[in-house]
């Protein structure tokens, strides 16, 4: 008898698809948003989100080679982080401030956690809000050589008019990748249109985020109107997060109606945080703290099985 | 919506153009032969032969032990050789006959069957049990089991499974193509038993021609329908196919006649037509030998006990040398050491892969993308499940409904990360399942 065949459990075919494909998909939907950021805010955007990922990439391998683990940057999850933090910083920030926001998204919230597919918290944004409160006057600085002034969110606090259309094409101040609704669009229809993720969760999200901002604004201003959800929708950081970050699978919840549980709870946060706060935005610590709820959330979630009613959804 | 398809499933390459033009051909066996005791659910049967014995093909060899059980007939004449343990598709010895072929084929004489008309319920499903029919689509349960229920009145459906959803697989497909009139007549055999049931051929869409030529034989039986399925594996899933067909949704602790049901595979219900109509054990099925690694990619009528060398020969061999071999389809087969094993009564295909996908794939971490929960039929959470199984949780994963998985692979097929959900899943259902043998 020749030599045993190779053998396995069933079954003996696999999809395509992998890890690395989705990140990079990820990747290319965030693009259009950055490359508009790029646009928009000049060169030193560039060098942001440059410095951004290669510290993010540089920070796992090392820890991998320090720990003698087998190196994962090849899925290429930390360049997603990298790119999703630098995204979220103002262009004016000094370069070493992307650098350390990388290293800590990276080392403490990922790796240390378990790395890839173990962080209960979104790496990127809270490298984001450990940076917010870590350095808040270099964070919230959006005077750059384009633009001088306050982002539409801040200026609509203090009851300006904005200019929505500006805001649509992302000729505003802001962070790199948040300013254009455009380009966010288009990278979501990226990912929607290749599977990677669904309205699920930015569809229950944006819907709660409207009825609570208009809620919440009538309650304060006793008056609501289209133009100021239409800017509250477009302004900020809230469609990057709702498309990018909130749907990103680790931490959100991997039931489905955990997913509109999670969305809808989201977007009340976003709402409270943005109308009653005394800062403009509130995604970050929204799905910040919507991430530490996953669990709870998918515990009371849980699907039935086909034939005790799982059938039919 | 909920007709004619079930929530889940995946649309794997199915590589049935490989061998679905090739009409099937009967193949004489020349080695020995070799009838593993247990090729069905139930207790083995028990050899009625003894060591240099002279036996005809069509003779009973091995005798059901209680009623969950089945007989074996020898397939060739020749010489009773010996009783010992061989190697069977899953790897596990399981004691045999082995019959040296004389190379005669000589036949017993087969006793002329009463009319269908005249036979009662009990002589019907006598014949199918003394037949030795099991599920030939794979699971090997004892027919007349299956057929045997309490209140067969309450029976409304007996759906045949044509939807041979596994990739590669064409034997069904051939059989509806050549011989759909043995298929509808076996169906009618049933259908007698069950004075209230519809008969019901479900085949995939991806078979537009049989559906075509079942649905031109069965105009004008008003008992029986061809119910068109949406392509999708795994659409011939017990519980998926009842669920398609008639909308009635079952669990793994209850069985298809809880809601009226009867699902028989194609073989098998071909096979009860010649036992019944014709007074003929079961003695042969349809193989499709096929994969990237065969030169000729062949449907062969086999006869049970032949050894898998012999059907690699009859279809030309190998072009290339195959990373691995399965027996059955990909999605659900077994890969197999070597290809010493006999065909038995579930054997449904010999694929041959000249890559072996698994072994090129190294598993990385779970992203919890939610795609195998997505792919589910079982709509079961395979990431969790597997985490337990990893973890030797046995009550969490038993509380998170891990028995209610059917091994059809999708979540292991679907994993991005590349990880062996199904196997881990399988492993501690095994475990369960002793566990509770133990109580």
């Amino acid at each position: 008898m020749s030599e045993l065949r190779k053998v396995s459990s069933n079954p003996h075919i696999r999809d395509k698809d992998t890890t690395t494909r989705i990140m990079l998909t990820v990747v290319v939907a965030l693009l259009p948003a950055a490359f508009f950021g790029i646009y928009n805010f000049g060169l030193r955007a560039a060098a942001v989100l440059v410095i951004s990922v290669a510290f993010a990439v540089l920070t796992e391998l090392l820890f991998e080679l320090l720990c003698k683990k087998k190196p994962t940057i090849k899925d290429c999850s930390a360049v997603v982080t990298g790119l999703l933090l630098g995204m979220n910083l103002p262009v004016s920030v000094p370069l070493w401030l992307p650098a350390v926001g990388s290293v800590f998204a990276i080392l403490v919230v990922k790796m240390l956690f378990g790395g890839l597919g173990k962080n209960f918290m979104n790496p990127a944004l809270a490298g984001r809000c450990f940076l917010l409160i870590s350095f808040p006057a270099l964070m919230t600085n959006f005077n750059c050589d384009a633009y001088t002034g306050a982002t539409p969110l801040a200026a609509l606090k203090a009851g300006e008019q904005v200019n929505l259309m500006d805001m649509i094409v992302g000729r505003t101040a802001g962070t790199i990748g948040e300013t254009s609704l455009i380009a966010i669009v288009v990278g979501a229809c990226i990912l929607i249109l290749a599977g990677i993720i669904d309205l699920k969760v930015p569809g229950s999200y944006l819907v709660s985020f409207v009825i609570f901002a208009a809620l919440f604004g009538a309650l304060l201003h006793r008056t609501v109107d289209g133009s100021f959800l239409c800017a509250q929708l477009a302004g900020g950081g809230l469609m990057l997060g709702a498309f990018f970050m909130a749907t990103d699978y680790t931490t959100r919840p991997i039931t489905k109606k955990g997913q509109y549980v999670y969305g809808v709870f989201l977007g009340f946060l976003t709402a409270l945080f943005r109308i009653f706060s005394a800062s403009a935005e509130g995604v970050s610590y929204a799905i910040l703290l919507g991430n530490l709820l996953v669990p709870l959330i998918e515990k009371y979630t849980m699907p039935k099985c086909f034939g005790k009613g799982g059938e039919r959804s | 919506m909920a007709k004619f398809t079930f929530i889940g499933g995946i649309h794997p390459y199915d590589g049935k153009e490989i061998s679905k033009h090739n009409p099937m051909r009967a193949v004489l066996p020349k080695g020995d032969l070799v009838y593993p005791l247990s090729q069905h659910i139930g207790a083995p049967a028990v050899p009625i032969v003894k060591k240099g014995d002279h036996v005809l093909a069509g003779q009973k060899i091995a005798q059901a032990q209680g009623f969950v059980s089945a007989p074996v007939y020898a397939t060739v004449s020749g010489l009773m050789k010996a009783i010992e343990p061989r190697r069977v598709v899953t790897g596990e010895q399981v004691m045999s006959i082995v019959v040296e072929n004389d190379l005669l084929y000589e036949e017993v004489e087969y006793p002329t069957p009463k009319p269908l008309n005249r036979m009662s319920r009990e002589e019907i499903l006598t014949a199918v049990q003394e037949a030795g029919i099991v599920g030939m689509g794979g699971a090997g349960f004892p027919t007349h089991v299956k057929l045997s229920v309490k209140e067969p009145e309450k029976i409304s459906y007996v759906i045949v499974n044509c939807a041979e959803c596994e990739p590669y697989l064409t034997s069904d497909y051939r059989r509806m193509v050549e011989e759909p009139e043995k298929l509808v007549e076996g169906l009618k055999v049933i259908l007698r038993l069950f004075p209230n049931a519809r008969g019901v051929l479900a085949v995939e869409d991806n078979k537009p021609d049989c559906i075509k030529i079942l649905s031109g034989l069965v105009s004008k039986e008003p008992r029986i329908e061809v119910a068109a399925l949406k392509t999708k594996y795994p659409q011939g899933s017990e519980r998926q196919l009842i669920y398609a067909v008639t909308g009635r949704a079952i669990h793994s602790g209850k069985l298809p006649a809880d809601v009226g049901c009867i699902v028989d595979n194609v073989d098998t219900v071909v096979a009860i037509r010649r036992a019944v109509l014709e007074g003929k054990p079961l003695m042969n099925r349809i193989v499709t030998v096929t994969g990237d690694a065969i030169a000729n990619p062949q449907n062969l009528v086999v006869r049970i006990g032949t050894n898998y060398h012999e059907l690699i020969e009859e279809a030309g061999g190998f072009v290339t040398e195959p990373q691995k071999i399965v027996s059955g389809g990909p999605m659900m087969g077994f890969a197999l050491f070597d290809l010493d094993v006999p065909t038995t009564k579930t054997a449904s295909a010999l694929l041959c892969l000249t890559r072996d996908e698994v072994s090129e794939q190294e598993p990385s971490a779970c992203i919890n993308c939610g795609r195998c929960a997505e792919v589910c039929p079982g709509r079961v959470i395979p990431k969790l499940l597997a985490e337990y199984a990893q973890h030797h949780d046995l009550e969490q994963f038993v509380a998170h409904e891990g028995m209610e998985c059917c091994e059809c692979g999708c979540c292991s097929y679907i994993c991005p990360a590349k990880r062996p959900l199904t196997q881990a899943i399988k492993s501690a259902r095994k475990m369960v399942l002793a566990d509770r043998k133990k109580k």
